[in-house]
């Protein structure tokens, strides 16, 4: 049974790659490109990664395809044809594609056991995640406690991110809040997108603080965050999002949450213990576990969250064809 | 039990599919999306109560919200690009 | 004997939804034009979902899984028909016409 399921999400998911090449209308293309994404969290799903299936969720099948729309917007809508043949790149693309299967041949097989990578670090991770933690998602612990220093650099990554897009697009502010061609979406969209709104930021604190326990934690809810805030951006018009959340406290919030963070590890130093180290934050060690990994895991998503919001804005606040063009946002 | 209705909702996936890659204009697809989107969400429930993981569930809820989302994104973009919102 | 009928119950509703829901697709798969291929969709699709999240809830029980289930069917209720009103109406806008039926033929 599960083989099946295997065997069909992989061969939907070969059919629609091939179908989001050969098509020249980049907006179906968007759709297929989210479609995609949706079979690629499915096979999560079957494989029981649950952490990266709802990550795989929340960016792929939303943010991505909405940062692609916005580029698109942007740009032309059509693809055009390619000038040249495509007999040498695909010979090319099969023997290098060859080459890398021979390579692999040599590996352990998917999932052995006695994989030289299941059988040093990770067993230990796992066996000493009850004691030392004390947080029953094995992956939130070693994302954020055991290699608690590889996630800081992952956040300042996402905050470097977010600086780019601002140092090459900027932010235009509108001058009114409401343009006189702004597109007003109907009536019953406006309404719905005001009654789910609250509940997808409440739902993104609850992945938050849940993320010990369940799937979840700070790059997942930072998304969802966004996403709400990009609901509202859609139907209520770009002047009103950005009278709700200004673009300059985004800017401040996406700092802050990486300050959050590296103050996290300097008040473990000025405690008394190592960079980082969440055993001396609080009374006993698992306590202080607990805390740090919260800390931390907010300020991850407070970042993330800024850094996507900054990049929407930054994209869709732009006019294709010079400052007084029609207005297509 | 949950194998067969897993199965029927594969099934329901691969034609929705089908007329996402037929379908003569943009509309046809943006519904096989959003039919697709739905599906799945079921699809990860019924699958997480097969395995017996109910944290899922989480991930199905997150789909909902993230799926509508999406769908009018692109409805956004190709009104504002094709339509004539004076037009009502 | 309580728990016997809960399962069969849970049974027909997750089959039946499943078949509500497959018999959406052969719709969106098989109808001549746009706006009835959208009816098709919302329909199927929101009462097969209902089903199959209703016999999923009793399978359940009363915990947490049953709340997240019924929270699930409050986003779909929400979600769906709204995101169907919105293709509709820009459907409307681009100037996409339904294909109606010539008068002369029975």
């Amino acid at each position: 049974m599960q083989y099946l399921v295997d065997i069909v999400l992989l061969g939907l998911l070969m059919i629609t790659g091939f179908a989001i090449v050969r098509m020249r209308s980049l907006l179906a293309v968007t759709m297929l490109t989210s479609i995609y994404s949706l079979f690629s969290a499915l096979l999560f799903v079957v494989l029981d990664a649950v952490d990266v299936a709802l990550t795989e969720a929340a960016i792929g099948a939303g943010i991505s395809t909405i940062l692609l729309l916005a580029t698109v917007a942007l740009t032309t809508e059509y693809e055009k044809v390619p000038g040249h043949r495509s007999l040498l790149p695909l010979l090319v693309v099969t023997l290098t594609g060859a080459a890398l299967i021979y390579g692999t041949l040599d590996m352990p097989h998917y999932g052995d056991p006695n994989a030289p990578v299941h059988r040093h670090v990770a067993p230990e991770y796992i066996e000493d995640t009850p004691e030392e933690v004390g947080v029953p998602n094995v992956v939130t612990s070693v994302l954020a406690s055991y290699r608690g220093y590889d996630t800081l650099g992952e956040v300042t990554v996402i905050f470097t991110a977010g600086v780019g897009v601002l140092a090459l697009l900027g932010v235009h502010l509108r001058k009114r809040t409401e343009q006189p061609h702004d597109y007003k979406m109907l009536v019953v969209l406006r309404v719905i997108a005001k009654l789910l709104f609250p509940l997808i930021l409440l739902f993104a604190l609850y992945v938050l603080f849940h993320g010990d326990y369940g799937p979840g934690g700070g790059f997942q809810a930072g998304v969802i965050f966004a996403t709400g805030f990009v609901l509202y951006a859609l139907t209520h018009g770009l002047g009103n999002a950005e009278r709700v959340i200004p673009p300059a406290l985004l800017g401040v919030l996406a700092a802050a949450g990486v300050l959050l963070y590296a103050a996290v590890g300097i008040e473990g130093m000025l405690l008394g213990g190592k960079f980082l180290e969440y055993n001396v934050l609080a009374d006993d060690p698992v306590s202080g576990q607990h805390l740090g990994i919260l800390l931390i895991e907010t300020g991850v998503g407070i970042t993330v969250a800024a850094v996507i919001l900054i990049i929407y804005f930054g994209f869709v606040s732009r006019r294709p064809g010079g400052a007084d063009a029609q207005d297509p946002s | 039990m949950y194998s067969i209705a897993t199965i029927l909702i594969l099934v329901a996936i691969a034609v929705g599919l089908v007329r996402a890659f037929r379908g003569p204009t943009l509309f046809d697809r943006v519904m096989a999306g959003n039919m697709i989107g739905t599906l799945t969400v079921l699809l990860v429930a019924v699958l997480g109560f097969m395995n017996g993981r109910p944290e899922f569930l989480d991930i199905a809820l997150v789909y909902v919200l993230i799926s509508f989302v999406s769908t009018i994104a692109v409805l956004r973009v190709y009104v504002s690009r094709h339509g004539d919102p004076d037009s009502d | 004997m309580l728990d016997m009928l809960l399962d069969i119950l849970s049974w027909i509703l997750l089959l039946g939804g499943a078949l509500f829901l497959l018999t959406g697709a052969i719709g969106v798969l098989r109808f001549p034009d746009f706006y009835s291929r959208l009816h098709a969709v919302s329909v199927c699709d929101t009462l097969g979902a209902g089903m199959v999240l209703l016999g999923l809830m009793l399978q359940g029980g009363l915990t947490l899984v049953t709340v997240k289930l019924m929270l699930i069917f409050y986003f779909m209720v929400f979600s769906g028909p709204t995101a169907v009103h919105a293709l509709a109406e820009a459907a409307q806008v681009s100037g996409l016409d339904p294909v109606e039926d010539d008068p002369e033929d029975g």
